[in-house]
């Protein structure tokens, strides 16, 4: 007897045969570089269920660049293997041609130059032209939020997130999960769920007092003849990552056991599809879907990785969209008989340029920021060096942000937290008030002066590099390293907490790092309630401001081994 | 020691008394507290399910829960506490369930240990490391 698995499989071969694979279609087309709206949405249709999937938009209504990481190191069974692939190797074990469309959209070689040839991606009112497309052909397609949305910007800063929950309501969303959302605070979180035309949902959040599940765990819809259900996994960590005091009264954990409850639940029921819309992370997404059984699509999220093939766990099919608005994801599937038989998918690049605005859309967010336009338009001054974030370790953008914090708060050592959003700036590009925001718009963005003895930088460097290179994924937070600034250090990413940073430096002497000294650190996105200090990008435009241009040298004050 | 109103009700229904106090043997170390509930036993790995965060959200107050059906006594320990005796939940042939539910205060990462005792006299272990975290940092 062919096992489901196998049945997947013979499918998924059978969709390449004609032509299925969203990839090779794409190459073609790029390789001859006739990027038309048409080819990147054509898509045969299959099956009799159709999801589209869009995470961690960080509310970047409007186009951005986003360079991909460089550095993006797997650890234990993740080493080596998506999304732990970046650059050349990531474009060989996909059969990428270096300096295509693609190549720009999921690496970050040669960055600049492809980003001007290519241009800007996402865009919501892009997005929603897809969208409408996708529902054109498939009109019960269902449209699932993976989280990150309210947060990231400075409009949905100033309006608490407001104008993307309005962006999402015309877009279409059937469903959502979770993080940063949570930092707009608990009353706010609420208050916008009740708004809502849509369930927010969440297995693991539970009432912190009584331990008991809080929100809607799942949804069940019925499309296409097809009972779907569709589980919400918010971010494990929320009180441990981001701070508590905002959302005192929840709790949230990986809780695999709740997660394998809750699809027999589902499955008693008698639903045909079970889909986890997840904010868990890739790595942790793929140990909790080879541990609970019954989840036939995991649509990831929150570590922002764009993969452009599903990864296969056992029966579960995995699908990584990205972040920024830059990808949304397509995919049909064929359930029968209350089993998925197989699937079509397609990451469906936002080019900006290419895909032709939704005029309603594109309307409904000029309308969003035209409060706040000549704020967020303010030219503050101007960059020869391309500005990204994304890595496992310092990116540009902090190096100037911890050089702004450095001369601004005239302080020693400058700690910026290792967030995987932000998005990129181009040489030559001017810099706005809200690039700067794009960077570091939160709610807890006060930049902090303190004293801390060596022995404690020590320990907070270790403590955050096992939050993301723990070789068990249930304790990885989904991050990237702390990034510093005035001080240098090795990494050992291969050892255990504790043994990983050594010769820690302090640069402006070369001295070693005394644990028993205390120095002078500033930082910002303190989780610590009543955090004292000027907002960061206040911090950093009065810096770009004095500066004018910033220039950057090369960062060689991290030493990697043991990857 | 604080009892989350769920835990006690669940307790209470079960028809299960719950002996609180640390033990004093255990102030020596996990493995002589552990070996001072077994006896000595040789300890199985089936048949216990132990529940708990893999990071704790608050080390102060970190929610276990433990379920061993036909047990009659079920022992947790917090390895790296300076005392590591938790709770003893001892079952008797009314209770419905032998499962109950806690929140213990965690010093450090450590791994958090439950025994349990079942009816026939043996012994089934098992454990989970919980980390206590500075936090901060999340993407």
């Amino acid at each position: 007897m062919i096992s489901r698995r196998e049945f997947i499989q013979a499918s998924l071969a059978a969709s390449t045969i004609l032509g299925a694979s969203g990839l090779s279609r794409w190459s073609r087309a790029m390789a001859q570089q006739a990027l038309t709206q048409d080819q990147l949405l054509q898509f045969d249709d299959f099956g009799n269920v159709t999801l589209i999937h869009i995470t961690d938009i960080h509310a970047q209504a409007k186009p951005i660049y986003f360079r991909e990481p460089e550095i993006n190191l797997g650890v234990g069974e993740a080493k080596g293997v998506p999304p732990h692939v970046v650059g050349a190797d990531f474009l060989k074990m996909f059969n990428i041609q270096p300096g295509t469309p693609e190549a720009y959209a999921l690496t970050y070689e040669n960055f600049t130059d492809l980003a001007k040839a290519y241009g800007k991606m996402g865009g919501m009112d892009r997005v929603a032209t897809v969208v409408k497309a996708i529902r054109a052909a498939r009109p019960e397609a269902l449209l699932l939020d993976g989280g990150d949305t309210w947060h990231g910007s400075m409009t949905s800063l100033m309006t608490k997130g407001q104008d993307m929950v309005n962006i999402m309501n015309a877009l279409g969303t059937d469903a959502m999960t979770s993080h940063w959302e949570w930092t707009f605070g608990q009353d706010r979180v609420k208050e916008i769920v009740e708004s809502l035309p849509f369930p927010f949902l969440g297995a693991n959040i539970f009432d912190a007092e009584w331990d008991e599940p809080a929100f809607e765990p799942y949804k069940i819809f019925e499309r296409g003849g097809v009972r779907i259900a569709v589980i919400g996994q918010a971010f494990p960590y929320m009180p441990i990552a981001n701070p508590k005091w905002m959302f005192p009264d929840f709790s949230f954990g990986i809780r695999e056991e709740r997660m394998q409850q809750v699809v027999d639940e589902v499955r008693a029921e008698g639903v045909d599809l079970v889909v986890c819309l997840s904010h868990n992370g890739f790595d942790v997404d793929r140990k909790m879907v080879s541990r609970v059984k019954g989840i036939d699509v995991i649509l990831t999220g929150h570590t922002h990785d764009a993969v452009p093939e599903p990864v296969l766990v056992g029966d579960t099919i995995l699908i990584a969209s990205g972040s920024n608005g830059k990808f949304v994801s397509r995919v049909d599937l064929d359930v029968r008989d209350g089993r998925m038989m197989g699937f079509r998918h397609k990451l469906i690049p936002i080019f900006s340029d290419v895909i032709t605005p939704d005029a309603d859309m594109a309307a409904l967010i000029d309308a969003e920021r035209a409060p706040f336009k000549a704020d967020l338009e303010e030219v503050v001054g101007q960059t020869e060096s391309l500005l990204y974030r994304r890595g496992n370790f310092n990116g540009t953008w902090d190096d100037l942000i911890c050089e702004a914090i450095l001369s601004e708060r005239d302080a020693e050592i400058a700690m910026s937290p290792g967030v995987r959003w932000g998005t990129t700036l181009l040489p030559g590009d001017a810099i706005t008030r809200e690039d700067i925001h794009n960077a570091t718009s939160m709610t807890y963005g006060a930049c902090y002066r303190t004293e801390m003895s060596g022995e404690m930088i020590h320990t907070i460097m270790e403590d955050v590099a096992d939050n993301i290179f723990n070789a068990d994924p249930y304790y990885q937070q989904g991050g990237d390293m702390v990034r510093i600034g005035g001080m240098g250090y090795h990494i050992d990413v291969s050892k255990p907490i504790g043994q990983r940073v050594t010769n820690m430096t302090l640069l402006k002497d070369g001295s070693a790092i005394d644990p028993a000294r205390n120095y002078v650190v500033a930082g910002w996105a303190s989780v610590n309630e009543g955090t004292e200090g000027p907002q960061i990008w206040d911090v950093i435009e009065s810096h770009v401001r004095k500066i004018g241009t910033v220039k950057l040298e090369p960062n060689t004050s991290v030493v990697v081994t043991g990857a | 020691m604080k009892f989350s109103r769920r835990g006690a009700l669940g307790l209470a229904l079960g028809g299960v008394a719950a002996s609180m106090l640390p033990m004093r043997a255990m102030a020596a170390g996990a493995e002589e507290a552990i070996a001072a509930f077994t006896g000595g036993a040789a300890v199985g790995t089936e048949g216990l399910t132990l529940t708990a965060p893999e990071i704790a959200e608050n080390g102060n107050t970190v929610p276990v829960a433990v379920n061993a059906p036909g047990a009659v006594a079920i022992a947790i320990f917090a390895a790296g506490n300076p005392t590591p005796g938790v709770a003893t939940f001892t079952f008797g042939p009314a209770a419905g369930s032998q499962s109950a539910s806690t929140r213990i205060r965690l010093s450090q990462t450590q791994d958090v240990v439950a025994v349990a005792k079942m009816a026939d006299g043996s012994f089934v272990q098992a454990s989970a490391n919980v980390k206590v975290t500075i936090g901060g940092c999340g993407g």
